[in-house]
């Protein structure tokens, strides 16, 4: 059978640069998806494959077929299903690690460059956790709750801190059915255990276990991440920043950040910003240094300091393909091995940082966050250094959307109530009584939360506007997080003129009232958490429900890329 | 759509601001930091500063940082396109213009500008129970901010109903003739009007003035202040009201705002163009939770959430249906009242002039006075028996003996009013209670003036309500619709004799007091032992949610307005009412009135913020207070002795702070060893604070109480075995301070100074 084409995008600027790259037969991801014919099993489309020890690969595809060991569909679908979550957990929560150590780095004073910027939020924090904060300094009260960060991944027994923030019924519900997760990494350990060979075999169970190990990433690695990433680089509130590859800028030396981590990046916000630099660039016959971001990085950094985003997951072959770009700078997860291949074609140079990812091909320049500032100087002026080299340039004209991103759960609290209804207080003090109010009075049919990746085995974008689009025709507000996020905001949703023609009515009233366009940017993917953070509030306040299963809200992450946001 | 209001409001906040930072500099720098600034008789400092930030402003000075406060809160405006959220923005910048319009009050008080004047302008009220007397108010000032003890006065009619809720109008009606109408469609539901604001410099004040229509406490229409700023004072009143009943603390800023959406039934309603100013005011009001209804084409904000229905509601007085404008105004009362939700409980009453119990306060001036009885030149009287259910006829009304029709103006004649009721549940024991009711009801037809009781009832006809037709026989029709309406729960049946007849007047006049007599001597044989069951009110608890009044046969409620019988009375027309019969359980202590049972309900109640109650001690675990009460008893410990302040009484207590202050330590719920707020008939009982010694340890009293109690308080000083003792006790005429006090003490010889310790 003839393989279909795929159509690989709904983006104009992603086709003009991939019709250059067809044009240089420069293959991408796009082209690879085509040509590669996904296996159906493994796919998950016509049932499962088991890869779990060496005596398979068991392909099962029939009701009562099972694999050597004898595990039946229902066992391996349970199990590799829990292997995903532990995947996506761990990456999630090695994320939520890091940023804890960098926390504990800053209240040691051994972190260059990296200060408390949000204390309120410390405070609020804390409070979370039940650590003291009268009287006490800011840099004491940091140093608690980055031991206490640190010591609930190594934890072994008890429950996270943070389930405590959820409704105590929902609470009641984990401890009743026994997945309350105990430590992070805790639980994604056993579950890779539990779903080795020969170890658990009833689906059910395994599922419970699965169940367990991503609540400890919901309500802890990514909760974790993002409360610190908040405490130092300020808690997000809206702001006017622009999406797509039209970003890029001709005559300005163009650096991206790509990956998933805001520690290195808002270094290099800072780096970018420094005279001297600039003045270098300049120099190098550029007339500025233009940063740009990426997949979640461009998240992180355009919520809380409005750095353009040149696009989501699969624009990341596309930024290098337009020449324009002097270096890339990955850190974890999401990052295409093919990147070293695209930018062989052009001067642009691929620089990893993170310890724990290389490349072959790529610059290797080792973050460490105690020389944080350094390091991040000396990749700005490396990217310099490449300018003079850029030859012909193809950016997309016209090519960009203006966006209003970083809607934080503490700036939803405020934009419903001011800041005498919202305050950080946790819990006690939300004041979502506005959408709670719209749900209730019907203006609002409910929430729907699109979160996740691009897919280039479906067309690209397409499989997030879709969804969003008929949500917003039937008065469903959306929020959205990571390259969903970013996709709605190539297409104009996340500006509030969006919130008058391309809503229903009770949506647009609500909109109109608050000001806000009817898909919010939330943040990253692993501020997935925040969205667990508002509903907790809003059944905590109360009027839907006492529960966050009475909220009216549904997630999609449909065809998901990587594991995480799965 | 709204960010037009945002874009409008934010500009308004931010012009404001930067009137009142260069207000206050020229202030400073005129009058120093030190220049004292307060509004006159109010407690709680500026309030609406206090109830926001927690600041106690006293001085100019203190005001730099408030102002620097409300610069934070303000925001640029909107952006024509690709805007970032405005409704967050706008409710602080509606913070930041209610900060600042108070410092600017504030200001324009040190500077003797406030309130402001309107020359001929005559403020109704203070002169209620003199209604010939000059009153207050003859001196062209308009009102300011609320005193407290009309605060409080209010805050009884506020949770029990009668005064469903306030509406502060800002701006000019079309014409004046809508400005009357809409004023007394209002005053028809009861509905506190606070005026406020002006349209190119005429406000709605001038039109009622204009109009003869009385302003002032009495007639539930407050005139503030010419200029949009003195809107400020109606929100100073909300945030008093949690403050004062809702046992809030300054600072407690989130918890006020709800407690004002939930419980303080207010809205604006802006008559004419709306501009900068009014919108930023209008988002500070918004906070409270408080609806905007304008009369003119404005965007609307439907959705619900700060406010508990529509944000917004524009009404375009010309598009509204309506043959006449005075129908369009009715229409506009009618919208504001569905958009606040406001709970309006309204009896039809067949009279021919409008009724309300916004008009009970109406006074009738003896040159507007048709015909009055009682009073000086002839006796009234009112009396409610009774009777077997066959004697009655239910709604038969009889004039009995001539009227007042033929008589020259200003007569003035004897009359009884003869209420006979009949019902399953009726008990004897209702009759004074029900009795009692006939003020109120009968006060509440405009252009009637009703005051006294029993045989010193004194009524006033005014002449514009005998032009439109009022005759005796209405006086029936209101008593019973009001009686078949309120208390419809134990009254069957009811009918009313208006007696001028010479000698059937004599007759019943004697029958009357027959009555009155017996049910003196039966009230006074009720004594706490003598039953064993109390009574609860929770009334309040609408405004003050961990407050519960325990009233027992010698121990009123602090309101005054609820004793022993009038809960009884309550508890049949309403048995899952606010007055429940609780039992008094085991007794824990005898003297000092603890009673198991009472604690039980006490903390069930509370919420367990009280554990113990007792009914005779001010010293160990007092009962707590909402707001409402008559008196403030306190401990002077110097004078081993309490004092008893007056909330009519605004002056110095030797406790070094007047009542409004002493209000803020009395109210809210909470149970302060050694201060108490009681009712003032408490004060006449043989239980008054008998386990700390009794009356003998009032040291001091308003001379307000002395007078108007005279007779009660002479009764108890002899009671208590020394006639001599009322002369004895001090008063603010006599000292304010301590040391004086003690020395008036010693003069006299006052026994408190040689009973044992209080504490």
């Amino acid at each position: 059978m003839a393989k279909q084409k795929i159509v690989p995008s709904i983006d104009p600027a992603a086709i003009y640069v991939l019709d250059y790259a067809e044009a240089m037969g420069i293959p991408t991801s796009f082209s690879r998806a085509n040509d590669m014919a996904p296996c159906t099993i493994g796919s998950g489309q016509k049932g499962v494959c088991c890869k779990n020890c060496f005596m398979g690969p068991c392909r099962v595809t029939k009701e009562g077929q099972v694999g050597v060991c004898g595990a039946t569909l229902e066992t391996i679908a349970a199990r590799n299903l829990a292997r995903a979550i532990a995947a996506g957990s761990a990456a999630h929560s090695d994320h939520g690690r890091d940023l804890a150590f960098t926390l504990l780095a800053v209240a040691k004073g051994e972190a260059q460059g990296y200060e408390i910027r949000d204390e309120a939020k410390l405070w609020s924090v804390a409070a979370k956790h039940g650590i003291p904060t009268k009287g006490r300094t800011a840099t004491e009260v940091a140093l608690d709750v980055a031991n206490k960060a640190v010591s609930e991944f190594g934890q072994q027994r008890g429950e996270l801190s943070y389930l405590s923030v959820a409704p105590p019924k929902r609470q009641k519900i984990w401890r009743e059915n026994g997945v309350a997760p105990r430590g992070i990494d805790r639980e994604v350990v056993e579950v890779l255990h539990r779903t080795h060979m020969g170890d658990d075999q009833d689906a059910s169970h395994i599922l419970l276990a699965s169940v367990r190990t991503a609540l400890s990433d919901g309500w802890g690695g990514s909760m974790w991440a993002t409360d610190i990433s908040d405490i130092l680089f300020g808690t997000p509130s809206p702001k006017v920043g622009e999406v797509n590859l039209g970003c890029l800028e001709e005559k300005q030396v163009n650096i991206i950040v790509h990956g998933h981590e805001p520690t290195l990046s808002e270094m290099i916000v800072t780096a970018v910003q420094d005279p001297e630099l600039i003045e270098y660039a300049k120099s190098k016959g550029a007339e500025g240094i233009n940063l740009a971001g990426i997949c979640c990085t461009s998240n992180e950094v355009m919520m809380r300091q409005g750095i353009p985003s040149a696009g989501n997951f699969l624009n990341q072959e596309l930024a290098i393909l337009t020449g324009a770009v002097e270096a890339m700078v990955v850190d974890v997860q999401c990052i295409m091995q093919s990147l070293t291949g695209v930018a062989d074609h052009f001067h642009t140079e691929i620089i990893t940082t993170s310890p724990k990812v290389k490349m072959t091909g790529a610059t290797h320049i080792e973050f460490d966050e105690h020389h944080a500032v350094d390091i991040a100087k000396q990749i700005v002026r490396r990217a310099i250094d490449k300018y003079p080299q850029r030859g012909e340039t193809r950016i997309p004209q016209n090519a960009s959307e203006q966006v209003v991103p970083g809607f934080s759960h503490e700036y939803l609290n405020y934009m419903l109530g001011g800041a005498y209804r919202a305050s950080f207080r946790p819990l006690i003090d939300a004041s979502f009584r506005p959408l709670i109010d719209a749900i209730a009075t019907g203006r609002l049919r409910g929430v729907a939360a699109d979160v996740g990746c691009n897919n280039p085995g479906l067309t690209q974008d397409a499989v997030h506007m879709d969804v969003i689009t008929e949500l917003l025709k039937n008065d469903v507000l959306v929020v959205a997080t990571g390259c969903g996020a970013i996709a709605a905001g190539k297409y104009g949703y996340l500006r509030g003129e969006a919130g008058l023609d391309k809503v229903g009515p009770g949506l647009r009233e609500i909109c109109e009232t608050i000001g806000i366009p009817p898909v919010l940017h939330l943040g990253s993917c692993v501020d997935n958490s925040r969205i667990l953070t508002v509903l907790s509030q809003m059944a905590t306040e109360g009027g839907l429900g006492d529960d966050i299963s009475d909220i009216p809200i549904s997630a999609t992450s449909r065809r998901s890329a990587s594991r995480p946001s799965g | 759509m709204s960010r037009y209001i945002a874009t409008r409001a934010i500009r308004g906040a931010n012009l404001i601001t930067q009137e009142a930072e260069d207000l206050l500099n020229k202030a400073i720098a005129e009058k120093g930091a030190d220049c004292a600034v307060a509004f006159p008789n109010t407690a709680y400092y500026l309030p609406t500063i206090f109830g926001m930030t927690g600041r106690e402003v006293t001085k100019l000075g203190e005001l730099k940082p408030v102002l620097e406060h409300a610069k934070d809160l303000l925001h640029p405006v909107p952006t024509a396109n690709c805007w970032t959220p405005y409704l967050g923005e706008t409710l602080d910048s509606g913070m930041s213009t209610l900060l600042s319009a108070e410092i600017i009050e504030a200001v324009r008080f040190v500077y003797g500008e406030e309130p402001g004047r309107i020359p001929g302008f005559h403020m109704a009220g203070g002169s209620f129970t003199s209604p010939d007397g000059a009153g207050a108010g003859g001196n062209g000032y308009l009102n300011g901010p609320i005193d407290d003890v009309q605060l409080r006065a209010w805050g009884i009619q506020l949770v029990d109903g009668r005064m469903p809720g306030f509406a502060a109008i800002v701006g000019c009606a079309k014409s004046n003739e809508v400005a009357v109408k809409i004023v007394r469609e209002l005053q028809k539901r009861s509905i506190l009007t606070f005026l406020c604001g002006n349209v190119n410099g005429r406000s709605i004040i001038h039109q009622l003035q204009e109009e003869g229509v009385e302003m002032g406490y009495d007639t539930y229409i407050v005139p503030f202040g010419l200029d949009t700023l003195s809107a400020i004072y109606p929100i100073g009143f909300a945030t008093r009201s949690a403050l004062t009943f809702g046992g809030m603390k300054g600072g407690q800023a989130k918890d006020i705002l709800l407690y004002n959406r939930a419980r303080v039934f207010a809205f604006v309603l802006a008559l004419g163009e709306v501009d900068d100013l009014k919108y930023a005011a209008a988002a500070g009001a918004i906070n409270y939770g408080f609806p905007v209804i304008a009369d003119t084409k404005i965007p609307q904000i439907l959705p619900t959430g700060v406010t508990t229905y529509e944000h917004v509601i524009s009404m375009p007085f010309n598009e509204i249906e309506g043959a006449t404008d005075l129908e369009r105004a009715e229409k506009l009362v009618q919208k504001c009242i569905e958009t606040r939700g406001v709970k309006i409980k309204m009896t039809e009453v067949p009279i021919p002039v409008p009724y309300g119990s916004a008009f009970e306060g109406e006074v009738v001036r003896k040159k507007d006075m048709r015909v009055e009885f009682g009073g000086k030149y002839s006796r009234a009287f009112e009396y409610l028996r009774m009777i077997d259910m066959d004697q009655v006829e239910d709604g038969k009304i009889e004039v009995i003996g001539p009227s007042f029709e033929d008589l020259p103006e200003e007569a003035s004649i004897d009359m009884g009013i003869l209420v006979e009721v009949a019902g399953r549940k009726m008990q004897k024991d209702f009759e004074p209670v029900l009795e009692r009711q006939i003020h109120y009801f009968v006060n509440g037809a405009s252009g009637i003036q009703h005051i006294g009781q029993r045989d010193i009832t004194w009524i006033r006809i005014g002449k514009a309500a005998a032009e439109k037709g009022f005759a005796l026989k209405h006086f029936g029709e209101i008593l019973h619709a009001r009686f078949m309406a309120d208390f419809g729960a134990i009254v069957d049946k009811v009918q009313v004799k208006i007696i001028t007849d010479p000698a059937l007047h004599a007759e019943w006049l004697q029958k009357a007091r027959d009555a009155y007599d017996y049910r003196n001597n039966r009230l006074a044989d009720m004594t706490d032992e003598a039953v064993d069951e109390f009574y609860t009110c929770t009334l309040c608890q609408s405004f003050a949610p961990t407050h519960l009044c325990l009233v027992s046969p010698q121990r009123l409620g602090l309101c005054g307005a609820y004793n022993y019988l009038d809960c009884a009375a309550s508890y049949q027309i309403n048995p899952t009412g606010p007055n429940q019969p609780i039992r008094k359980g085991t007794t824990i202590d005898k003297e000092k009135g603890i009673f198991g049972g009472l604690n039980e309900i006490a903390q069930q109640k509370s919420n367990g913020t009280v554990q113990e109650v007792s009914m005779y001690s001010i010293m160990n675990a007092p009962m707590t207070a909402c707001g409402c009460f008559e008196c403030i008893v306190m401990l002077i410990p110097e004078a081993n002795g309490v004092m008893v302040v007056s909330r009519e009484d605004t002056s110095m207590t030797p406790a070094g702070m007047t009542f409004s202050t002493l209000a803020g330590m009395a109210g809210g719920g909470l149970q302060t060893p050694g201060v108490m707020g009681v009712g003032k008939y408490y004060l006449t009982s043989p239980k008054f604070i008998s386990a700390d010694g009794g009356f003998q340890r009032v040291v001091w009293m308003s001379s307000v109480l002395k007078q108007t109690m005279a007779a009660e308080l002479q009764a108890v000083c002899e009671r208590e075995g020394d006639p001599e003792l009322i002369s004895k006790i001090a008063d603010e005429t006599i000292c304010t301070d301590v040391d004086g006090l003690l020395a008036h003490l010693e003069t006299v010889g006052h026994p408190s100074l040689m009973m044992d310790p209080m504490f």
